[in-house]
């Protein structure tokens, strides 16, 4: 096997784990929606820091609820959060990246800069910025990570653009008399897919840990409604009493932020695969 | 070199000037009316017109930003409207211990991600390769702060070797260097471990290697230097996600540095201290990125003559 073969190997076993990974995540985040073994918000101070056994399989917090339903509510924060704040910074990412690419000169160098300076100001601390002026809550947290987000969706855009704009296929279009829109839409978009998703995963990747961090600080989702962050803000101070309530929470974040992580990889393939003609 | 220097250095102003920009209008301009803000909403009408005025909220908004902008320059960053102190004052105490530990964090990070990464490529068909490899990925997903309470339950409430929190001397340091340098080796350990690896292909190091210079000379003069471009590229984002780190971790450690400072001053709506705190860790961001740039050029002619 040459190099080449085993980097394909190596990414197809990543894909197998990335996308079993995100589909468990996302069906235990579906059946949360559904169905929690207990009301996760529920206090029931007599069985305060039960450890985990057959009632509660991973234990109870601090008020008494129960961690494996407020795992499971909390994941619909966790996820859909970060889901959304991605998506709202790539559609603006994608947008702008496409116009600086597609139409270059000072309108590139514009947004170029802009996305450099944006660039200095990180997730956390935009949301920061917003949750000063307005109050710390789910809004601020999904505009910080959303803006926080434009820059790396608008680099990978841009560059795709330019040497796709380049291509033969692009200029047979253009010379059958194909306007700008058209050609944009049709001929560069459908090309932009496979970076897009790369980046799109480990966005999403970024995004969760984001969350779970500005959670964690108090400035997300407020009490008593749980997000993973949330949770492990709230149970620092018993670690050494009830180290299930450190645990779960963690391992979930961390399963998450993975998961999506190795299906990047999984997208980097595909790519690797359309330019050799495979 | 001179010329390449001269550009990146006026990058950096107009970045800097365009992220003071951006902070000045999130924190006065959306917020509508700070002396609102500042007031309550229990003050009266004659305060009102006479905290306007003090914060000359009357003056057109372009002249806000110069006079804030030139205040800022000059050292003068307001009072602390919850502690009734100069902002200079606190963010005195606070910032060195934050400074020191981000660079303490970046510091590690590189020294480890060096034989981290040129081991994982040298020796990519080992156990040992692979276990770092593995290690790297997982280390990529675990939350900073996750990390940070259970090192401390570990070193500090299990074995009672370190410190579990606040600051006492540099042993209070030890476990926030690790936590934050963690992500950031399997980072820069997997960018490096790929420039290796890349390089390694390449015809000059096979020449070299023919004309009978030993690996070692190879890899570190050959192989090394090409191979430390990539991790170089990303070591400008990755030092502003240490540094928005930071203000996790401080808080993981309870660790009275800038971060700490920056968290209280949102919870407490002291927008001076929120503002000149942010400007603080922006200038330190963009300092970094331009460090690293010029390290770039100094490493690449081609890049300077870009």
């Amino acid at each position: 096997m040459n190099s080449s073969q085993v980097k394909v190997m190596e990414a197809v076993k990543r894909r197998y784990w990335g996308l079993m990974m995100v589909g468990l995540l996302l069906a235990l985040t579906l059946l949360g929606l559904f169905f929690t073994p207990y009301d996760p918000n529920a206090v029931n101070i007599a069985a305060r820091f039960q450890p985990p056994d057959r009632e509660h399989l991973l234990g109870t917090d601090h008020f008494g609820r129960d961690v494996l339903s407020r795992i499971l509510w909390g994941a619909r924060i966790s996820l859909a959060v970060g889901i959304a704040a991605v998506c709202l910074g790539a559609a603006a990412g994608v947008f702008l990246g496409s116009a600086a690419g597609f139409f270059g000169g000072w309108w590139d160098e514009l947004l170029m800069r802009l996305s450099t300076a944006l660039q200095a100001l990180p997730s956390i601390l935009l949301a920061l910025l917003f949750a000063a002026v307005w109050s710390p809550g789910v809004p601020v947290v999904l505009w910080g990570i959303a803006l926080g987000n434009i820059p790396s969706f608008l680099r990978v855009t841009r560059n795709q653009v330019l040497s796709i704009k380049e291509r033969p296929y692009v200029e047979a279009a253009r010379a059958l008399g194909a306007g700008d829109l058209r050609i944009v839409l049709r001929h560069i978009f459908p090309n932009l897919r496979d970076a897009l998703l790369v980046q799109f995963s480990v966005s999403l990747a970024g995004a969760i840990l984001a969350e779970a961090s500005l959670s964690y600080l108090g400035v997300g989702i407020q009490p008593p409604d749980p997000s993973w962050g949330r949770m492990l803000r709230e149970a620092q101070p018993y670690g050494s009493l009830a180290p299930w309530l450190v645990l779960v929470p963690g391992l979930f974040i961390a399963f998450a932020v993975v998961g999506f992580n190795l299906l990047g990889d999984t997208w980097i393939l595909g790519r690797e695969r359309v330019y050799k003609g495979e | 070199m001179k010329r390449y220097l001269w550009r990146r250095a006026g990058g950096f102003l107009l970045t800097a000037v365009l992220v003071s920009a951006a902070t000045f209008f999130v924190l006065q301009v959306l917020p509508g009316d700070p002396a609102l803000l500042m007031l309550g909403t229990e003050g009266s009408p004659e305060a009102y017109a006479r905290l306007r005025q003090e914060l000359s909220l009357d003056q057109p908004l372009l002249q806000r930003y110069l006079k804030w902008f030139s205040a800022f320059l000059a050292g003068q960053w307001g009072n602390s409207w919850r502690y009734s102190l100069p902002v200079r004052e606190l963010v005195g105490q606070a910032f060195p211990l934050s400074f020191v530990l981000a660079l303490l964090a970046v510091g590690s990070a590189a020294l480890a991600a060096l034989p981290a990464g040129m081991y994982m490529a040298v020796r990519s068909d080992r156990l040992g390769s692979r276990l770092l490899s593995l290690f790297t990925q997982v280390g990529l997903g675990l939350p900073q702060f996750w990390v940070g309470i259970l090192l401390i339950q570990f070193f500090a409430v299990q074995l009672r070797l370190l410190p579990a929190g606040g600051y006492d001397g540099w042993r209070s340091l030890i476990l926030p260097v690790a936590t934050l340098a963690l992500p950031r080796t399997a980072v820069l350990g997997r960018f490096l471990r790929a420039g290796v690896l890349e390089v390694l292909g390449q015809d000059y190091v096979r020449f070299a290697r023919s004309k009978g210079l030993s690996g070692t000379t190879v890899l570190f003069k050959h192989v090394l230097r090409n191979a430390a471009l990539g991790p170089l590229t990303a070591a400008g984002v990755q030092f502003a996600q240490l540094v928005a780190g930071t203000i996790v971790v401080e808080q993981v450690f309870g660790l009275p540095g800038l971060g700490q400072l920056l968290l209280n001053g949102v919870f407490q709506r002291d927008l001076p201290l929120v503002q000149t705190a942010v400007m603080l860790v922006v200038l330190v961001i963009l300092a970094f990125d331009l460090a690293f740039d010029l390290c770039l050029g100094m490493l690449d002619p081609r890049i300077r003559y870009e």
